[in-house]
């Protein structure tokens, strides 16, 4: 059932008793209305309304998606391919799956809806390999809406004509990055593109003008389009309308992910209120708010000051709004919404180097600094878990993160390097400290040793 | 390699017909790439240099372009696994809620080393990264079924239902 706080669009019949999914259940819920009327409009309109509507990307990037669409050049004779990038998989968010699992139909109408505006005629979705039954569920509800004329030749008598088709990853990271996907669609190494001049809107797939969208920001098309983009503007904030869908999880007793209206309540609210609050006994440390790559909040910040729009405000951690720049007061980001808690109990040594490791393994090592880099990193937090932690690893940690920043392809160079930056920032004297009683442990046990053979 | 593995390499009919379905959707064949691969792995389990040579011969590529895939994507298996392939997540939110632990009695109770077949030839163990199910963590895909809230007790209960299922001989 959703929480009394949840404002749900995407979400609105995903938990409903009796609610399949299936093309039965989301036509007699009004299905397929919205590409219905689309289609019967100008291209241009519908680009118009997504761009009134302010959608900003839902994969983290939170680039507007009207904007994006708004860089294919109207001249261009060359065709355009739409490709709806369901490789979630940035450590902690899992709402995608929840959109391609509960109700696909809304996201093939979205695809659709989108593919008829961006004038595309051949459009994919690019599925993480681990989703089998994701991809499963997308290639029977596309053959069930090509059956009903939604998909394919001619759709609903417009003569306008897309094909969809569901393109299956291979368990790697960077392929959600939207030119590595490119690639990997292309069946090669998904190698990232430098932009520019690579942007896929001009140069993407096949060289082609190329639009890449979340799987959610293509599901708010679908609303955005079917309330008109001003109204739907109305919903949430200017910085963050709509609605958002966060995934929670980590140490709070009840997991999940809450749609919210963008801006309505704040983090407070969703680890204390609709996530049930810590552990018995448990204090909160801090919280990654967007995704493992957006840096660690810890929970005695504060940020005193004004914001962009010039409102002064006083806010604890707690007080951070459910939008998409609040956590830029607090030297992160909203990134793709995904909230990991971490209570008292947590190591954050271990906490590091299970990201670590991540990025690591996730390297697709093209760019040395990312791939060395990331490797050393990881190198080090295992070291220290291993127990030989100095008490200069911190300040390593932080250098040889902060020479990999800014110096790669793409956007994996950050994704390394903020954890590390964000955890020795707020953490440093828990990893100093970790060091001296690794000595200390390490000390005694020479002791011990010296004594027995003595 | 060898020259003509792509005569010698058997492949089902239903297979053969499932990649001429699939290869002209895409608009250039190179494309097709990771939908054949995962057919042809389908069948075999995993993909030899004789499979990697078929493939690569059907996309009209040179070998090397389909070898470099099957070394960069961890899908793609260049060994057989065991008849039950069990992939715990290892990432943060799972690893908070005892991901580690579970991996670890999964090796015990096969008695195997991580990304090795177990002896008995039941199960390969591995980790995968965050496998976006962060709100059921920890949890642990079998193969291509995701089991979610994987405590001691369903660790257990997953460990039975792999013997029992692998001794029928499935």
């Amino acid at each position: 059932m959703p929480h009394p706080k949840e404002r749900r669009l995407l979400l609105s019949h995903a938990d409903e008793p009796g609610y399949t999914g299936s093309y039965e259940d989301y036509t007699a819920r009004g299905g397929y209305k919205t590409l219905e009327a689309a289609i019967r409009r100008e291209p241009a309109e519908i680009k118009k309304e997504v761009l009134d509507a302010n959608i900003r990307g839902r994969g983290g990037a939170l680039f507007p998606a009207g904007r994006k669409w708004g860089f294919l050049d109207p001249n261009s004779d060359k065709p355009v391919y739409l490709i709806c990038n369901a490789d979630e998989s940035e450590p902690g968010t899992f709402k995608d799956r929840q959109l391609i699992h509960k109700d696909p139909h809304q996201l093939i109408e979205g695809m659709m809806i989108s593919a008829y505006a961006t004038g595309t005629k051949l459009a994919f979705i690019y599925i993480r390999g681990e989703m089998f039954g994701g991809a499963r569920i997308l290639e029977e509800a596309i053959e069930k809406a090509r059956a009903n004329n939604l998909v394919g030749e001619n759709i609903l008598g417009s003569g306008y004509s897309c094909d969809l088709i569901v393109h299956r990853g291979a368990g790697s990271y960077i392929c959600g990055e939207e030119t590595g996907l490119i690639e990997s669609l292309e069946g090669k190494r998904p190698y990232p593109r430098l932009k520019p001049p690579f942007f896929p809107a001009a140069k993407g797939l096949y060289m082609c003008p190329t639009i890449v969208n979340n799987v959610e920001t293509l599901c708010q098309v679908k609303h955005a389009v079917e309330l008109g983009g001003k109204e739907y503007a109305k919903i949430g904030v200017p910085n963050c309308t709509g609605t958002r869908i966060w995934s929670l999880s980590g140490h709070v007793n009840n997991p999940g992910y809450f749609e919210v209206e963008g801006g309505a309540y704040t983090f407070g609210d969703l680890i204390y209120d609709m996530g049930g609050g810590l552990r018995e006994g448990r204090s909160l440390l801090g919280f990654i708010p967007g995704g493992s790559s957006t840096k660690v909040i810890k929970y005695d910040q504060r940020y005193r000051g004004k914001l962009q729009d010039g409102t002064e405000v006083d806010w604890g951690v707690e007080d951070i709004p459910l939008d998409c720049d609040g956590c830029n007061y607090f030297g992160s980001s909203s990134g793709s919404a995904a909230v990991m808690v971490m209570d008292d109990t947590t190591d954050v040594v271990m906490a590091l180097a299970n990201l670590n490791a991540f990025y690591a393994h996730e390297s697709c090592g093209q760019c040395t600094p990312c791939r060395e880099g990331s490797l050393w990193l990881k190198k080090i937090t295992h070291r220290m878990i291993a127990g030989e932690a100095r008490e200069e690893d911190a300040d390593l940690l932080k250098s040889i993160a902060d020479q990999v920043e800014g110096r790669t392809i793409c956007a994996h160079g950050e994704a390394v390097a903020w954890p590390v930056q964000g955890f020795i920032l707020r953490f440093r004297d828990e990893f100093i400290d970790y060091a001296r009683r690794q000595a200390r442990e390490r000390a005694a046990r020479e002791q011990e040793t010296t004594a027995a053979v003595a | 390699m060898e020259t003509n593995a792509t005569d010698t390499f058997e492949l089902s009919e239903e297979a053969r017909a499932e990649i001429d379905r699939v290869v002209p959707r895409y608009p250039e064949i190179r494309s097709a790439a990771l939908p054949v691969l995962y057919i042809v792995q389908g069948e075999k389990g995993y993909l030899s240099n004789e499979a990697i040579e078929w493939v690569s011969a059907r996309l009209e590529l040179e070998p090397i372009n389909i070898y470099e895939l099957v070394t960069f994507y961890p899908m793609l298996l260049r060994e057989p696994t065991g008849k039950r392939h069990v992939k715990v997540c290892r990432t943060l939110s799972c690893a908070l809620n005892g991901a580690y632990r579970v991996c670890d009695r999964f090796r015990e109770a096969f008695d195997c080393e991580l990304d090795e077949v177990s002896p008995d030839g039941a199960v390969t163990v591995e980790y995968v990264e965050c496998i976006a199910s962060c709100h059921t963590a920890p949890v642990v895909q079998i193969d291509e079924e995701l089991y979610h809230n994987v405590d001691e007790d369903r660790t257990e209960e997953l460990i039975q239902m792999i013997r029992s299922e692998t001794k029928s001989g499935s």
